[in-house]
């Protein structure tokens, strides 16, 4: 190999040779040599984008009270003798189709699983980078923080965070401050991991050289430190948001089981399970076991896709 | 060796003032107690001679140092709902959380860990990865949603074992016990099979990280060019320093049983603290969820030492370290 | 010519990735007379250390020796069933790693680690083991082996440790010691230390050692023969005086011309143009022959064996007529 890269003339070859690059590496590898992973990422897209496109492809829409009829609650699936065509997988105890409640229910669930997971991966980005850079009793601080929250598990955090919420709500707590308390509620609980990596990263890029040569030329290091650090951790953050997903949507769907999340007007896949547990007994499964196969399948392909993610970012575990 | 001891002593103090703070925060701050405590036809100025009673015109200090002795003698004030003291409530189902959780606990201990090892050993055996997917499935079910299928499966389908309830239970002084009686073992089989497989499939993994990590240390390779015997190598060494990590992870996800077994608690009705916490935050009962969070910081603490001193025990680097430092 | 210890013929290993094979040693046979100390040297990579744990049959699947054979006194060990060949790791050949800091499992005291090794080979009872530790320590050289038994690993320095890996090495006996970088690791001032001590304890014991590393001085303080390793073959072997002071290999010349000479004698040194290849690229023909200043016309095309030279042995076009009929059209 020699030492210096010919200089592309075009654009043209450096993206061909990109892509190419791209479909070489160990994870495109890993990706198209793991029949798993894939039918987990088709699993995950599938279920990702029916709840997205939840009200083009639902055949009813479970919010439209108008469309309700408690003559038709409680069908069982449509191929068990008293099962309507009309309501594939049987309604529930409202009327509800279960197939269209099962993809809105994903999109709550989803939406929530993504955004906490997003707000998780800001925060502990932005309070790694601090304490990291600061270092002294800020960094102590929240690194101490860190270690109080992690010895609780998220979703008794998340359990106070939506209790506190009720209390100083109290009556104005409504659909939409729900779905944006359980956001903070969960990412709340997540942040601890992304702050260790991204701290961790940050204290081995502080001491180089170019962090000083920016300080020299009065660039503010804490600048050139978030540019530098970001790309290192990519990888990592990667892996722990992956996994955190999964986690996230475990804990919104375990929130609303528990009757703490969202209500039964909007349902998400843990409020169905939650409702359909009442019909157990009575033998109607249908209510709470499509749902609860849904939110299995969702987590599973997800936390197989982490799983794989972290193997080929990390060959040394495997 | 003291001084480790001492060390730690002081962090978990720290640990439970911390706590303790975000408690009383909740406690004072988070809805106004008196609201809570009278009825709406309460006139101001017993109000205002209510809050000069309880204290709540002190200096914030004042309350916080009071907070704290009252929790010291375990008193929590009175539930909001049910007007008792909150730690009556709390001593009547300790004894119900506790027992499940320990029994899930050595569950997932005796079951994770030699699939752990196996699956470690074993690396390419059919019979391994069937155990590792069994744990993904295991880690990607919600705690309720094996709770459901295991009642729907079998008190709904093949109509054994109860699906709700503690059974019958014995009480022996202030403890009540359901493990002295079939009715009590019986109940307890679904809820402690569904706390403890989350858990177990994480000790397994754990346990099986570990050991491939320690498999590949050189002196696991020396003692193998030792000529040792496979098994002198794999459980003798292998397996002894692949716990003491392990230990110490374990020790932290067995102190969160506590905290999930209210989920637990919930799908089986099984009368615990967490079914009594998860009331209290659907009615916003401020002074059981703090008495709540101090008890289960007072669990995690506890388990931490333990897990902290057990690790100087079996790890000579910290043992004589400790004592010569 | 008394039978050697060991033998090895055409050994090859081979470690399947998934861009394909990796040889990374290839056709390699050298014998190891009793008691003689036979250095084997190269750059990492060259294939030094994955001979050494093949011979002890030790290589991490889905690495496997793929062709050739290792005799120990005439009885053939690469073919071995796991329990066999176990009885033989440690009784009959020793092992010395690299790093002594971690050779030495930290949960054990150094005299249960003794303990258990002596017994295992040894049809000895628990004191009597006891006994023997007491006395391998103290001929290693740890000073009040009664307190020092006890201690944990970490409780020794580096040197001391290697010691103590030292005597777990010798515990049973050994015909032979494959020590595999045993000083690497090691402060500077402790090296010539451990060499010493392995070289005294290895002749008292009359055990036969291959010592594998990339230090020429310490091969040639210690060594009585040396393999000089390329790109997982041998390209030379002869005796130490003679290797050093007369290379034939092109490559053997460019590592002695690396080495700062005490004398004085050399004006400068030489460095070898380029870089070993990987082993994913093992280049046709000699695989020197890329950065050789020497190569000729056969050299990219044909692969030399090792021939008969003076009193060595080297694998060079150089000295062997180059197959220029055969060659023309292979």
């Amino acid at each position: 190999m020699s030492a210096q890269a010919p200089v592309p003339l075009a654009d043209e070859p450096q993206r061909r040779s990109r892509l190419a690059a791209v479909l070489d590496s160990d994870i495109a590898y890993s990706f198209l040599h793991s029949k798993v992973t894939i039918a987990a990422a088709i699993v995950a897209l599938v279920i990702i984008a029916a709840a997205m496109l939840a009200p083009l492809i639902a055949p009813h829409d479970p919010y439209d009270l108008r469309t309700l009829s408690l003559l038709d609650s409680h069908n069982p699936p449509a191929w068990l003798t008293g099962g309507d065509a009309r309501y594939l997988l049987g309604t529930d105890d409202q009327g509800r189709d279960v197939f269209s409640t099962i993809l809105y229910g994903s999109r709550q669930s989803i939406l929530i699983g993504l955004m906490a997971t997003l707000f998780a991966g800001c925060l502990g980005i932005a309070l790694g980078l601090i304490a990291g850079y600061a270092g002294g009793s800020l960094d102590a601080l929240i690194m101490r923080a860190a270690d109080i929250q992690s010895t609780f598990p998220a979703i008794l955090i998340a359990m106070l965070i939506d209790g506190t919420s009720r209390a100083l709500f109290g009556e104005q707590r409504n659909d939409q401050t729900v779905f944006w308390v359980m956001v903070l509620a969960i990412g709340l609980s997540f942040w601890v991991q992304y702050a260790r990596t991204v701290r961790g990263s940050t204290l081995v890029e502080k001491n180089k050289d170019y962090v000083l040569a920016a300080r020299l030329i009065g660039i503010h290091p804490g600048l050139i430190l978030f540019r530098h650090v970001l790309p290192n951790v990519v990888g990592p953050v990667l892996v722990i948001a992956t996994i955190n997903l999964a986690l996230a949507i475990i804990t919104e769907a375990t929130l609303s089981f528990l009757g703490l999340g969202l209500p039964s007007t909007e349902p998400s896949l843990g409020t169905l399970i939650q409702i359909g547990q009442k019909y157990l007994f009575a033998g109607e499964w249908w209510i709470a076991i499509f749902p609860g196969i849904t939110l299995a399948a969702l987590v599973l392909a997800v936390n197989l896709l982490g799983d794989w993610l972290r193997d080929a970012l990390n060959p040394r575990l495997r | 060796m003291l001084a480790f001891i001492i060390r730690r002593l002081l962090q978990a103090i720290v640990v439970m003032l911390t706590v303790a703070l975000i408690a009383f925060t909740l406690f004072r701050f988070v809805g106004d107690p008196v609201n809570q405590m009278v009825g709406i036809e309460t006139s101001a100025e017993e109000r205002a001679q209510l809050r000069q009673d309880l204290g709540l015109n002190d200096p914030v200090v004042f309350q916080f140092v009071r907070f704290i002795g009252n929790a010291a003698r375990l008193n929590f004030g009175s539930s909001y709902q049910f007007k008792t003291p909150v730690i009556d409530l709390i001593a009547d189902r300790l004894p119900a959380t506790l027992e499940l959780a320990f029994v899930s606990a050595l569950f997932s201990l005796l079951v994770g860990i030699p699939m752990g090892v196996y699956t470690a050993l074993h690396q390419r055996s059919i019979l391994s990865n069937v155990f590792l997917a069994a744990s993904l499935i295991g880690i990607s079910l919600p705690t309720f949603l094996i709770g459901i299928l295991l009642i729907f499966l079998f008190p709904v389908t093949l109509h054994i074992l109860p699906s709700f309830g503690r059974g019958d239970v014995v009480h022996i002084g202030f403890w009540s016990t359901g493990l002295l009686t079939a009715s009590g073992l019986k109940a307890l089989v679904l809820p402690a099979v569904t706390l403890g497989l989350f858990q177990m499939t994480l000790i397994m993994r754990l346990v099986r990280g570990e050991m491939l990590e320690v498999l590949r240390t050189d002196y696991i390779k020396f003692a193998r060019a030792r000529g040792l015997s496979d098994r002198a190598v794999n459980f003798g060494h292998a397996l002894k320093n692949t716990l003491v990590p392990v230990m110490t992870i374990a020790g932290l996800q067995l102190g969160s049983i506590i905290a999930f077994a209210l989920i637990t608690e919930s799908v089986f009705q099984w009368p615990g603290m967490g079914l009594l916490f998860l009331r209290a935050v659907q009615n916003v009962d401020i002074p059981i969820m703090s008495a709540y969070l101090l008890l289960v910081a007072l669990i995690f603490v506890i388990i931490n030492l333990t897990v902290d001193l057990l690790y100087a025990v079996v790890d000579p680097r910290i043992r004589i370290d400790a004592r010569t430092a | 010519m008394t039978e050697p210890v060991l033998s090895v013929r055409d050994l090859k290993v081979e470690f399947p990735t998934r861009r394909g094979i990796l040889t990374a040693v290839d056709g390699v046979s050298f014998d190891i007379a009793p008691g003689e100390i036979l250095g084997v040297v190269g750059e990492s990579g060259a294939g030094k250390s994955i001979t050494g744990t093949a011979i002890i049959g030790l290589i991490e699947p889905p690495g496997r020796i793929a062709a050739g054979e290792v005799m120990l006194r005439g009885l053939r060990i690469d073919a071995l069933s796991g329990e066999a060949m176990r009885k033989i790791r440690g009784k009959r050949i020793g092992m010395v790693f690299q790093d002594p800091l971690t050779s030495l499992n930290p949960l054990y005291r150094i005299g249960e680690q003794l303990i258990e090794t002596i017994t295992t080979h040894l049809n000895l009872s628990g004191a009597q083991a006891r006994t023997r530790a007491l006395e391998l320590l103290a001929e290693v050289g740890i000073p009040a082996p009664e307190t020092r038994i006890d201690n944990y690993p970490h409780q020794f320095s580096g040197g001391m440790r290697q010691r103590v890996v030292l005597a777990l090495a010798l515990a049973a006996e050994p015909e032979l010691v494959i020590a595999d970088e045993p000083t690497t690791a090691l402060d500077v001032s402790v090296q010539a230390q451990i060499i010493a001590l392995l070289k005294r304890l290895c002749r008292q014991h009359g055990a036969a050692v291959m010592l594998i590393t990339h230090d020429m001085g310490v091969i040639a303080e210690t060594a009585d023969r040396v393999a000089v390793m390329y790109a997982g073959r041998i390209v030379e072997v002869g005796p130490v005086r003679d290797v050093i002071t007369a290379p034939l290999h092109p490559y053997t010349k460019g590592l002695m011309g690396s080495i700062p000479s005490l004398t004085g004698e050399t004006d400068r040194l030489t460095q070898i143009p380029g870089s070993m290849p990987r082993l994913t690229a093992i280049p046709s023909g000699c695989a020197f022959h890329p950065r050789c200043p020497r190569a000729f016309v056969p050299c990219p095309t044909f692969r030399p064996e090792l021939q008969n030279e003076a009193k060595s042995q080297v694998a060079c076009w150089l000295y062997q007529p180059f197959p220029v009929t055969a060659g023309a059209l292979p």
